[in-house]
């Protein structure tokens, strides 16, 4: 008796050790951690705080982080003065175009891909996979004299449309996986309710993908925002009509020396982008998981 | 919309119908397929056959009337010094950044996989923010932050003594290349951290509970079970890694738009120089010249796509193997 209640013992405290030892590697791999992911978000953190801050604090003050009194006048200075709202607005439509073009195209090409066979389906297959091995190198060439013979060149669709022209194989498979994986049943009953091809998609399959629609969009408006390339060829012609890129790239000579005033800009340009993926993280991430899965 | 191709919605292929007969009945099938695939024609599959073809060419802006010179522009790109400058620029660039950064990530995911971690969540989201942030204003918010002039780096590393006198990072020639790979690690770090954590969460936590019972430390957990099981994925995590890194513009543009003296110019940013003409340059736009060293860098990152796909082969029939072993020993 009195040994089985020693051995008991023992082992209680066995396990208790261990917790103690999972607790204590828990607070040195966090002291660890922080400083290391203090150093990941101090750009931003600077950037924030320079845009609050005088020409004149940033110069003199230098790495104390919080400003000494803030102000929002540089934003303003950004906002108007800079023609950040012009450029903000551009860049949000360019971005929902993109969004929506893409949801659509892929989410189609998806769901036929998924759940048809039909003859010509090995050959789409071989297309899509054709252009991730085919040499991409430089293709903005052709693509800009293309958006031109198109008589595009210097409008927001030109560049929305060539944003939509990527591949995305990833979300392609993405959306027919998802479709390929639903029950059959969903769409019989509906047939024998006498529903069309397009109402069992767009009424019943569709709004089933809502998970995989998530992913895409986020993933396709942070690639839409961020894009530099496209709206810098395509916008040569047309500074009203540049994004939020290509305009802080364009007047970063002009106004080199206004740290402030850039830093308020770069921070209009990305906190909304921050914010969206904030809150939508948990699709995103699993978008770039997915393409190690697959 | 017909009674039959409603019924052969989802169906296996019938082969007692027509080829034709059976295209009539897709009809829908076809439609749904249109929009993505005019798409993918027009802006990924046209722009690589036109760039071979517009290589034939010596084409000054696109105003003016191409002329046709055969293959004299590749004849030429293959001897131009800032051609070989720039393709050996970008080849540094991937040398030098995938390692670290595909180590560097390895060891955070690890660390973040830990259980015990519950502020793993946070971490994770910090180390990624940088990727979801807009490359080009990142770059300029970068050349500010490592500025030799008053930068915030420069000065606090001045303050601590590590320094006696102001780095400049990005006009400093011998500097410049390796300050962009510095940069491009830290804002990109986030994706293969992600990858390696998808690849750790495969790995079921029986094993290293079983290893612990026998009595293993954490160096051997991470020497017989982690790094086998992680192999497989290594190899498509490393290629990804790595032609993703051949596409720098954005941060190269901004960080240092190729100087000084094309110190670090890669690539991208040479061709884009070629084509559309750097806006302090005197010389004409050479549309022709860009395509031909566009199509030569495209054949290299081909040879790579194409290592990429025999070793996502090899990975999967590693990996399949797994699975049936594994599945196997738990007599399923």
């Amino acid at each position: 008796m009195t040994v089985k209640a020693k051995r008991l013992s023992a082992e209680e405290q066995r396990r208790r050790l261990e917790i103690r030892a999972t607790r204590l590697r828990e607070i040195v791999t966090t002291i660890i951690l922080t400083p290391l992911a203090l150093i990941w978000v101090y750009p931003f953190l600077w950037m924030v705080s320079a845009a609050m801050k005088t020409n004149n604090e940033i110069f003199r003050a230098g790495t104390n982080l919080l400003p000494a009194e803030p102000t929002f006048e540089n934003f303003q200075r950004a906002w108007v003065q800079a023609n950040m709202s012009q450029y903000f607005l551009n860049t949000v439509a360019i971005a929902a175009g993109s969004v929506f073009i893409v949801v659509a195209t892929t989410s189609m090409m998806g769901y036929v891909l998924g759940r048809y066979r039909f003859p010509g389906r090995r050959i789409v297959i071989g297309i899509f996979v054709a252009t991730v091995f085919l040499p991409k190198g430089y293709t903005i060439i052709p693509i800009f004299e293309l958006i031109g013979n198109l008589g595009l060149d210097g409008t927001l669709f030109g560049v929305i449309l060539a944003q939509s022209g990527g591949a995305h194989v990833i979300f392609i498979l993405l959306f027919a996986g998802y479709f390929g994986q639903m029950p059959k049943e969903l769409e019989e009953a509906a047939i024998v309710d006498g529903a069309g091809f397009l109402r069992v998609f767009f009424q019943i399959l569709l709004p089933l993908a809502k998970p995989v629609m998530a992913t895409v969009v986020i993933m396709q408006l942070i690639a839409s925002w961020n894009d530099f390339l496209l709206p810098l060829v395509l916008t040569l012609p047309r500074p009203e009509l540049r994004t939020l890129s290509v305009g802080m790239f364009a007047f970063r000579g002009e106004y080199f020396t206004d740290w402030s005033g850039m830093a308020a800009a770069a921070t209009i340009a990305i906190i909304p982008i921050i914010g969206v993926f904030l809150t939508m993280q948990r699709y995103f991430i699993e978008g770039i998981a997915g393409a190690v899965k697959s | 919309m017909t009674v039959a191709q409603q019924i052969s919605i989802g169906a296996p292929i019938q082969h007692s119908r027509s080829l034709r007969q059976r295209i009539a009945d897709n009809r829908w099938v076809y439609l749904f397929m249109l929009p993505s695939l005019v798409l993918t024609l027009m802006f990924t599959l046209y722009p690589i056959f036109a760039s071979f073809y517009y290589s034939l060419f010596q084409w000054s802006g696109f105003t003016s009337a191409p002329h046709y010179i055969g293959t004299l522009n590749f004849s030429e790109v293959i001897v131009d010094k800032q051609f070989y400058n720039a393709f050996k620029n970008s080849f540094i660039f991937m040398f030098c950044s995938v390692p670290i950064k595909l180590s560097l990530a390895l060891v955070i995911a690890i660390v973040l996989n830990d259980r015990a971690l519950r502020l793993a969540p946070i971490f994770r989201t910090m180390f990624f923010v940088p990727v979801v942030t807009t490359t080009a204003i990142v770059g300029i918010v970068m050349t500010f932050i490592m500025s030799p002039f008053n930068g915030p780096i420069n000065m606090i590393m001045l303050d601590l003594g590590v320094i006696a006198r102001p780095i400049d990072f990005f006009g400093d020639p011998k500097l410049a290349l390796y300050s962009v790979v510095g940069v491009e690690i830290w804002k990109w770090l986030g994706i293969p951290m992600i990858y390696w954590l998808a690849a750790l969460q495969t790995i079921p936590a029986s094993l290293y509970e079983a290893a612990e019972v026998d009595g293993a430390n954490w160096w051997s957990k991470f020497a017989y079970i982690t790094v086998p099981l992680l192999k497989p994925f290594a190899v498509i995590i490393v290629l990804i890694t790595a032609v993703g890194t051949l596409n720098v513009f954005a941060l190269a543009m901004t960080l240092t738009g190729g100087g000084p003296y094309f110190a670090s110019e890669v690539m991208e940013v040479y061709i884009y120089r070629t084509a559309f003409g750097a806006a302090n340059s005197l010389t004409l736009p050479r549309i022709g010249y860009a395509c031909a060293a566009a199509v030569y860098f495209g054949l290299s990152v081909m040879v790579m796509a194409t290592l990429q796909l025999f070793g996502a082969r090899w990975a999967n029939k590693e990996r399949a193997g797994m699975s049936a072993a594994e599945t196997t020993a738990d007599g399923e």
